[in-house]
């Protein structure tokens, strides 16, 4: 599937939810369900400095499709890391540089995308798009 | 259970924005230790302000700029009738707390040599240690901390250990904004004084809850925010005993703060004025003043013994909550519960009671070394005011419970 599909299908996913709590419950359970990242990987370098929680990321490419993992000592944020990393994961390092990520709105996290949220939305999309850029020019 | 004399819901009517609603809850603002909200009678004099005499200050002869130089004149003598200081030309206005402390921080440089020593708590906010640390580099000192031990109390003995003729500076607050914490800071000012030292009390965090006696204290420096005790941002005071301030040097360079200038010297202002260079937050000035004038018209005595009500009914409600544990239990505390659900996030549990409408603070609190000292990743801290109710402690439990249902 694309980015665009995985995005449109995670809005279906959530427009079932008639209010916060079901959101923020189904979160929690992607939260918990989230492929950890591997131990190995959970250093300062992988490290999203924040205030609020930690956040760890790391990439590899997998033949030409980059392939994140991920985890964070909130569940919040894993939940939030989760549904990036299934838009984002196992996708060209180019699409994921063009990828738009309007889908946020779409399922009531906005609050989470101000860029002044400790740890939000925006600093590990940048990251993520970050690593894309990175291995995008590895790749040429 | 309620014994205040306190007329609450009064008092509340007074603060427009506790009618706000929050993701469609009634907002229970328990982050007070951030900042305090407003009362509409300090309002109406910011608003006052700016619609009948909004001049500058200490030069105008026309009718606005006298105006508006006695109203902040009037502010400065309120603050220092509040604090019981002895002479008005020893309240500096400053921007709030940090800058208070920083001005401090800066005068020490000429006054300090290599090898003396500055001792701070092991409870302080960040803005506490890093001007202490740059003056350090400046100087040659040394920072020593006087530690704390796990009920969040300073360990007195460790302290007087530390005295000694070095001793040239000791750094402290006098309510811990982490922990609520009250530190014994009569003690702490007499045995720096017996060794020739210089105390600054940050007074941020207490001031909302305790009236200082600054004579009484015997302080040399004390430093508070007028945002934390119901006025704006952005103005504070430092109190320094008048023969410090006229050790210092001044801080920073400008217009109010001089006497003569010419290109070869400059002669600088007396008090105040030597520390206030440039237009002042005037506005402020005056609106700190108005909120000194709101908490008296209620009381300190009355706010004090409410809170202690309120603090001890959320204590006791919390812990009936499995697996929560309160960081900071010293026998005096005031205003302040830190604390974490065992297997959870302090930033989850945040996130989820600000759905229900409830505003608490979430993560180390600015006092990282505290939160190292307990090994742990932050707190969620609920800090309370007078106008806070018992039915917002019984949301706040409610929530907290609502939160570790979801979540575990």
């Amino acid at each position: 599937m694309t980015i665009q599909e995985i995005q449109e299908e995670i809005v279906d996913e959530f427009s079932m939810f008639d209010d916060w709590m079901q959101r923020y419950e189904y979160m929690i359970e992607l939260g918990k369900s989230l492929p950890l990242i591997a131990e190995q990987y959970k250093t300062d370098d992988n490290l999203i400095k924040g205030c609020q929680s930690k956040v760890w990321v790391h990439a590899e490419l997998d033949g030409d499709k980059l392939v994140f993992t991920a985890d964070s000592d909130a569940i919040i944020t894993k939940g939030i890391i989760a549904i990036l990393i299934r838009a984002f994961s196992n996708q060209k390092p180019q699409d994921i540089i063009d990828a738009d990520t309007h889908f946020i709105d779409e399922i009531g996290l906005k609050e989470h995308l101000s860029p002044t949220r400790a740890n939000g939305l925006v600093s590990m999309i940048k990251q993520l798009k970050l690593y894309a850029v990175a291995y995008q020019t590895q790749l040429k | 259970m309620i014994e205040t004399t306190l007329d609450i819901q009064a008092i509340r009517k007074d603060f427009p924005i506790l009618k706000r609603e929050v993701n469609g809850q009634p907002l229970v603002y328990l982050d007070n230790a951030a900042t305090s909200q407003t009362p509409q009678q300090v309002i109406d004099t910011i608003v006052d302000y700016y619609q009948r005499y909004n001049a500058n200050i200490h030069r105008g002869v026309h009718t606005l700029s006298q105006e508006a130089t006695d109203a902040y004149e009037v502010a400065r003598q309120k603050i220092q009738r509040h604090f019981n200081i002895a002479h008005s030309h020893e309240v500096i206005m400053t921007s709030g707390t940090t800058d208070s402390i920083n001005l401090v921080a800066n005068g020490f440089t000429s006054l300090l040599n290599d090898g003396d020593e500055i001792l701070v708590s092991a409870m302080e906010h960040h803005s506490n240690i890093v001007p202490w640390q740059m003056l350090c580099e400046r100087t040659g000192a040394v920072l020593k901390v006087i530690p704390m031990n796990l009920e969040g109390e300073l360990i007195m003995e460790e302290y007087h250990k530390l005295l000694s003729n070095k001793t040239k500076l000791v750094f402290c607050n006098h309510v811990s904004n982490a922990l609520g914490t009250i530190n014994p800071i009569k003690e702490i000012i007499d045995a720096a004084h017996k060794v020739g030292s210089a105390v600054l009390i940050d007074g941020a965090q207490a001031a909302a809850h305790i009236k200082p006696d600054l004579q009484a204290l015997d302080v040399d420096f004390y430093a508070v925010s007028a945002h934390k005790m119901c006025g704006p941002t952005g103005v504070g005071m430092l109190y320094g005993k008048e023969e410090w301030l006229k050790k210092l040097p001044p801080y920073q360079g400008g217009g109010e703060m001089i006497a003569e200038v010419t290109f070869e010297k400059t002669t600088y202002a007396d008090l105040p004025h030597k520390f206030e260079a440039g237009t002042p937050n005037i506005c402020g000035g005056i609106a700190f003043g108005a909120a000194l004038d709101y908490m008296n018209s209620i009381g300190f005595d009355a706010i004090a013994q409410y809170e202690d009500e309120l603090v001890q009914y959320a204590t006791e409600q919390l812990l009936t909550i499995e697996g929560l544990k309160i960081y900071g239990t010293a026998a005096h505390k005031t205003s302040v519960i830190s604390f974490n659900i065992e297997g959870i996030h302090p930033y989850d549990i945040g996130t989820i009671v600000d759905k229900l409408g409830i505003a608490v603070r979430t993560g180390h609190h600015c006092a990282q070394p505290i939160m190292d000292f307990y090994k742990i990743p932050g707190t969620v801290r609920a800090s309370f005011s007078f106008y806070n109710t018992m039915e917002e402690v019984d949301k706040l439990v409610e929530g907290v419970k609502r939160a570790k249902d979801m979540l575990l």
